[in-house]
């Protein structure tokens, strides 16, 4: 019984990675290395003003005098930094992207990966962002959004026609000497979306960023801001893929969101890079910086993401709660298989007043992989009333693979409540042999359990998301779910 | 002894109670039933003095006092007793300690001495025989590790310690088999004094055949719809509460 | 004067300047230690918030400091230790008393129990005890990264040794006093042992006092091997005054079906930091961890506690709880760490804390770090105030709200205090803590210290 479990678990968890082929586009690229040229080439390539410039030259300087950071329970193999390509983007005819100019290839590589270009291929309801390597390759529905006033296009687009949006909040969330990621993003960013939702709208559609790498030994930085002004509302999607490769390529982004007050933004993600083979060869390093300003009263953000992709994974979606009554999210799954290695969580940071915060984090660990959750729970002393529930709850589906919990909790207000609650556990036999006598093998048992083990937060998703996180849940621990 | 007009009260600015009136007066079992949302808790909670529920209009008059204006342990000590739906845990607080201070905090009250170790011991001994409760459970912290029941046989228990003249039980039955069903009401029956009073408040008919109300109430969406004595009970049970929703809808719609 | 490495190099000096008086009054054996540890003191340092398992403590104020001096005992230093008594008085135990971290003088070095059990000082077992001194002394340390570890590697002199043969039970429980009195400001470290064999069964109490009002700072090591099926206690009562900073490392080894428990009470204390180890070192082996601390003024109290499941079928349970009053600040840093192969690994970790002014604060780290997967492992943290729920339901049974208030927070501390199997101590120290929650001075003892 026990035997064919784990050949079960080792069937389910080496299931393949779907997105992994290549498509050959023709690309432009600048060669390799980082220095001050690089990043004026960089924002030459994009016609950039000289502020945009100067801002990169800054956080490239403020980079050079930084360390990678260890605190994390990760492996990181080193990085030469100047072995990557920053900056690859498939070539198009004309500047204005009608979809006729897009190349053929290019369009196929979406629609092979579920993204239509064209609106009416679409999914309804949801607008889209597709992002190759640098660049923005099109934006779907901007005219559709721009009736109710709504800002959606690629950041290099919103650099040139919105420059005063951008030049009051870029940085502000995230400075560009926040973290060793940060800064390198900051200096070498590429593109990325804009969002800006105005005073009392709420959005109609889902919008979407689709990130996909394809070129080999580039790194990929881009870089995401969305504002929801008073009252206005919006859900944001995120999803990502990358082809198979035996070398490690470099992802570092940087997500800015600012609330004001009433607004309400929900970001969801599905990470699915590619992430190594079997034997940890390949595969994304994924550090990633991603924060959102409550700076409104009664704002809220909610963060949700799936994580199943990745080598290496190194992400903290943080929420500060300035304003008053302002409420921050995040529901996380992350999934480690093989070698995979994960260290995510989040940071709630309560400075208004009756501020709440709600953290649910399941890791699910299989194969050699090792997965952990990290977050800090600070409550400032001028956070009355503030209030924080965490659960983060581990799943172990190997006897090989590690899963960890390192909550901090910083408490400096007495009316403040504060609790955290962990479990760590196998995948339970009875409630298998439960499923087993029920008549359900012991694969879509474990499938059950996990995705029951995951509802709470899949629950969270847009629907369009849900079904697919569903499926990717499963996918990923194919050949190692027990 | 309790007269209640007009209440209404909410919870986190949501209203539960739209204005009920009540009389209970010396000696009377009332019971309130009606189905789960119906603000039964609630008017348990409010008689007892959480501060969760905020009062927004009407009055309570016990025993010709402003009950409103007490804090719970005046209620308390005013004999007003409440028998918890889902009595708390409270770990490292011991039974006995927990019950001596407030036995003698009752006493204090009435110009008692407080009560010597042994005579409460005694005194302790002798309820709890009389509700049929373990006496293991007396040495154990307040309600901690406790089942259902025992939380259920413990608030009777402490109803005898403290020998009310209004006792409030909310759903003392739900959880309970049957004969802890019948321990719980033994103890109720055998408790009640010519001059005390009962508001037994209960989804089921069950308990009433146990405890043999004088006057049934139904609650309905914060207010009391219809009064009658324990024969309503009966036809609850029998007919569920399907046709009185749909008689108070068809008068609101009219 | 006051950066970290200066710091540091300041405590090397008082190595060098003292070393040759501490190495001519100290075993050989233990000396053959002292040049590795301060090479790897020098390598550490003093640790400051950087370091992670101190991120929310700051050794500064006692750190900083300059200390008179390194104390060395002369006999008319022990006059004081005789003459303490405890005072809890129906407390039936065996007690000895070390004077700033020394055994006296006066009496024999060694004394014999009923069962042939050996209680005295650390110097003279190394003598004596030199089989189990070579088997045990400084085995359970190995690769710890607090400097302050090595640093008393280094220097420390003497301290208590017990050693309880195989199978023997004693019902009286140990009771090591450790006094600090002086009349200049002091420095200390002391180095204790105990040794339970196979199948033993004891109690060790550990009070800590200071008797009069400098500043002092004690720097002191505990390790205990608990030997296979053996059955071991330790109480560590914490009562000294708030220009006394306190730190402790206990390291706990634990044998196979071995069962072992720390709790530390701590009372009162300008800066107390109780570090403990756990080390499961067979299968089938348990061991509970607990503390409690009540502090108020600016006192910081800071409860690390690391548990190593090496091996199967282990079970641990962690419960921390502090009670935290005007500017009193604390911390807390749990962790579980569960082997590759620890298959059948139960852990639980607890840990709750109340805040009871807007100036206290609370920080706290549990954590889990598991590399095997038949585990069960749960932790949970809270930081808040007293339940609403838990105080209505005693108000509403005729109980005053502060009366209820303090009925909860002793409950609070029960929970804790319990678990001490030692009744006369057990009723002491809820009493104690019933008068600190009142607000009533609790000075235990012969205690000439107004903390005010």
């Amino acid at each position: 019984m026990e035997k064919e479990q784990d050949k079960i678990i080792n069937d389910v968890t080496s299931g393949e990675y779907k997105y992994g082929f290549h498509s050959d586009i023709e690309t432009e690229k600048i060669s390799r290395g980082l220095n001050e040229d690089t990043i004026r080439t960089i924002s030459g390539k994009k016609n950039e003003p000289e502020w945009l410039l100067e801002f990169r030259l800054k956080a490239f300087r403020h980079w050079q005098t930084m360390k990678m950071p260890t605190w994390a329970n990760l492996k990181i193999p080193d990085i030469d930094y100047q072995d990557i390509i920053y900056y690859a983007a498939p070539k198009q005819k004309a500047v204005n992207k009608s979809l006729n100019d897009i190349d053929p290839e290019l369009k196929r590589t979406f629609d092979k990966l579920g993204i239509p270009l064209e609106e009416q291929k679409h999914l309804s309801g949801v607008a889209v962002d597709a992002v190759m390597d640098s660049v923005s390759v099109k934006t779907t529905f901007r005219e559709t959004l721009a009736e109710s006033g709504i800002i959606f296009c690629s950041f290099s687009d919103a650099v040139k026609e919105y420059p005063d949006l951008i030049r009051r909040y870029m940085g502000t969330v995230v400075p560009y000497t926040d973290n060793f990621f940060a800064s390198l993003n900051s200096a070498v960013f590429s593109d990325g979306s804009f969002c800006y939702i105005p005073k009392g709208v709420r959005c109609p559609m889902e919008l979407s960023t689709y990130f996909r790498i394809n070129s080999a030994n580039t790194g990929q930085f881009e870089r995401t801001l969305l504002i929801a002004d008073e009252e206005a509302y919006v859900s944001y999607m995120e999803g990502c893929t990358a082809p198979m490769r035996d070398e490690n390529q470099l992802h570092a982004a940087i997500v800015e969101i600012i609330a004001e007050n009433n607004a309400e933004v929900k970001y969801s993600t599905v990470q699915n890079w590619y992430p190594g083979d079997k034997n940890g060869k390949g595969g994304i390093f994924n550090f990633v910086t991603k924060r959102g300003l409550c700076r409104g009263e009664n704002s809220k953000i909610s963060w949700t993401q799936i994580e199943t992709g990745s080598a290496i994974t190194w992400k903290y979606p943080s929420c500060i709660l300035r304003g008053d009554n302002s409420t921050g999210e995040f529901y996380s799954v992350a999934v480690t298989n093989n070698h995979q290695q994960a260290d995510t969580g989040t940071k709630m940071i309560h400075i208004g007043k009756n501020t709440r915060s709600t953290i649910v984090s399941k890791g699910i660990s299989a194969g050699f992989s090792n997965n952990s959750y990290r977050g800090l729970v600070k409550v400032l002393k001028s956070a009355s009333g503030a209030r924080n529930f965490s659960q983060c709850d581990s799943l172990l589906l190997s006897d090989k693979c590690g899963a960890h919990t390192f909550p901090y909790i910083e408490v400096d207000n007495q009316t403040a409540i504060v609790e955290h609650e962990a479990t760590t556990s196998k995948i339970g036999e009875d409630q298998i042999f439960y499923c087993n006598q029920r008549g359900i093998s012991t694969e879509d048992a474990i499938g059950l359990i996990v995705n029951g083990y995951a509802r709470e937060v899949l629950n969270k998703l847009p629907m369009e998301f849900a079904v697919e996180a569903q499926k990717l849940l499963q996918i990923s621990l194919e050949g190692s779910v027990g | 002894m309790l007269i209640i007009k007009n209440l209404k009260a909410e919870i986190n600015g949501k209203a539960i109670l739209k204005g009920i009136s009540l009389e209970v007066k010396a000696g009377e079992i009332h019971a309130i039933m009606g189905p789960n949302g119906s603000g039964k808790s609630t008017l348990a909670a409010v008689l007892a003095g959480r501060e969760l529920v905020t009062v927004t209009e009407g009055s309570v008059t016990y025993f010709g006092k402003n009950l409103l204006e007490m804090p719970p342990e005046e209620r308390s000590k005013e004999g007003i007793f409440l028998g918890f739906q889902y009595p708390i845990e409270i770990p490292g607080v011991s039974m006995v300690n927990f019950m001596k201070t407030a036995v003698n905090e009752h006493r204090k009250y009435k110009g008692l001495e407080p009560l010597s170790a042994s005579d409460f011991l005694k005194m302790m001994r002798e309820k709890k025989e009389l509700v049929e409760i373990d006496s293991k459970l007396a040495n154990r912290s307040v309600n901690e590790g406790f089942s259902g029941g025992e939380k259920k046989k413990n608030e009777i228990f402490q109803m005898a310690m403290l020998e009310p003249r209004l006792a409030i039980l909310d759903e003392t039955d739900s959880g309970l088999d049957i004969d802890a069903l019948r321990i719980v009401a033994n103890g109720v029956n055998k408790l009640k004094r010519p001059d005390s009073s009962a508001i037994v408040i209960t989804h089921y008919q069950r308990l009433l055949d146990f405890i043999i109300p004088d006057v049934v109430h139904v609650l309905y969406d914060g207010r009391i719809v219809k009064t009658a004595g324990k024969e309503l009970a009966l036809e609850l049970e029998e007919k569920g509460y399907d046709w009185i929703k749909k008689e108070v809808d068809k008068k609101d719609l009219a | 004067m006051n950066n970290p490495s200066e710091r540091s190099e300041r405590y090397y000096n008082l190595y060098k300047e003292n070393i040759k008086r501490i190495s001519e009054r100290s075993s050989p054996y233990f000396n053959s230690f002292r040049e590795a540890a301060i090479d790897e003191f020098n390598k550490l340092g003093i640790p400051t918030k950087k370091n992670e398992s101190y991120r929310y403590t700051n050794l500064d104020t006692f750190f900083n400091h300059e200390y008179k001096s390194y104390f060395m005992p002369s006999a008319s230093d022990f006059k004081k230790a005789e003459e303490f008594r405890c005072d809890v008085t129906d407390l039936d135990a065996h007690g000895i008393v070390l004077m700033n971290g020394f055994y006296p003088t006066i009496k024999d070095k060694m004394r014999k129990l009923p069962g042939g059990i050996w209680i005295g000082s650390m110097n003279e077992a190394a003598d004596k005890f030199g089989d189990q001194i070579r088997k045990h002394y400084n085995k359970y340390i190995n690769g710890n990264s607090d400097g302050l570890v090595h640093l008393n590697t280094a220097m420390a002199s003497d301290g208590v040794f017990i050693y309880i043969p195989e199978g023997v039970v004693l019902t009286k429980p140990i009771q090591i006093i450790n006094l600090v009195q002086s009349d200049e400001d002091i420095f200390n470290q002391h180095r204790s042992l105990i040794v339970a064999e196979k199948n033993s069964d004891v109690t060790v109490i550990v009070c800590d006092h200071t008797l009069s009002p400098n500043k002092f700072l004690t720097n002191g090591i505990t390790e205990i091997y608990v030997g296979e099926n053996a059955h071991f206690e330790i109480i560590r009562v914490q009562n000294e005054h708030n220009n006394a900073g306190k730190i402790t490392h206990t390291f706990m080894h634990q044998e196979r079906n071995s069962y072992a428990s720390s709790n530390n009470i701590t009372l009162h204390g300008g800066l107390v930091r109780n570090s403990t180890y756990h080390f499961l070192g067979g299968e089938g082996a348990e061991c509970k961890s607990l503390g409690l601390f009540l502090a108020d003024k600016w006192q910081h109290v800071d409860n690390f506690v690391n548990v190593d499941h090496a091996f199967p079928k282990c079970t641990s349970n962690q419960l921390f709880k502090g009670v935290l009053d005007d500017m009193a600040t604390g911390a807390f840093n749990g962790r579980i760490y569960v082997h590759k192969d620890a298959q059948g690994t139960v852990a639980y970790q607890k840990n709750n804390n109340i805040l009871l002014t807007d100036d206290a604060k609370m920080d706290t780290k549990p954590q889990l770090e598991i590399y095997a997967d038949d585990v069960k492992c749960s932790h949970g943290a809270t930081v808040g105030q007293l339940n609403d729920d838990a105080l209505f339901y005693l108000q509403s049974r005729g109980i005053e709200k502060r009366e209820a208030r303090l009925m909860l927070m002793f409950g609070f501390a029960h929970e804790v205090i319990q678990n001490i199997k030692v009744e006369a101590l057990r009723d002491r120290m809820d009493k104690l803590v019933m008068q600190r929650l009142k607000g009533e001075l609790s000075r235990c003892a012969f205690c000439m210290v107004k903390c005010g």
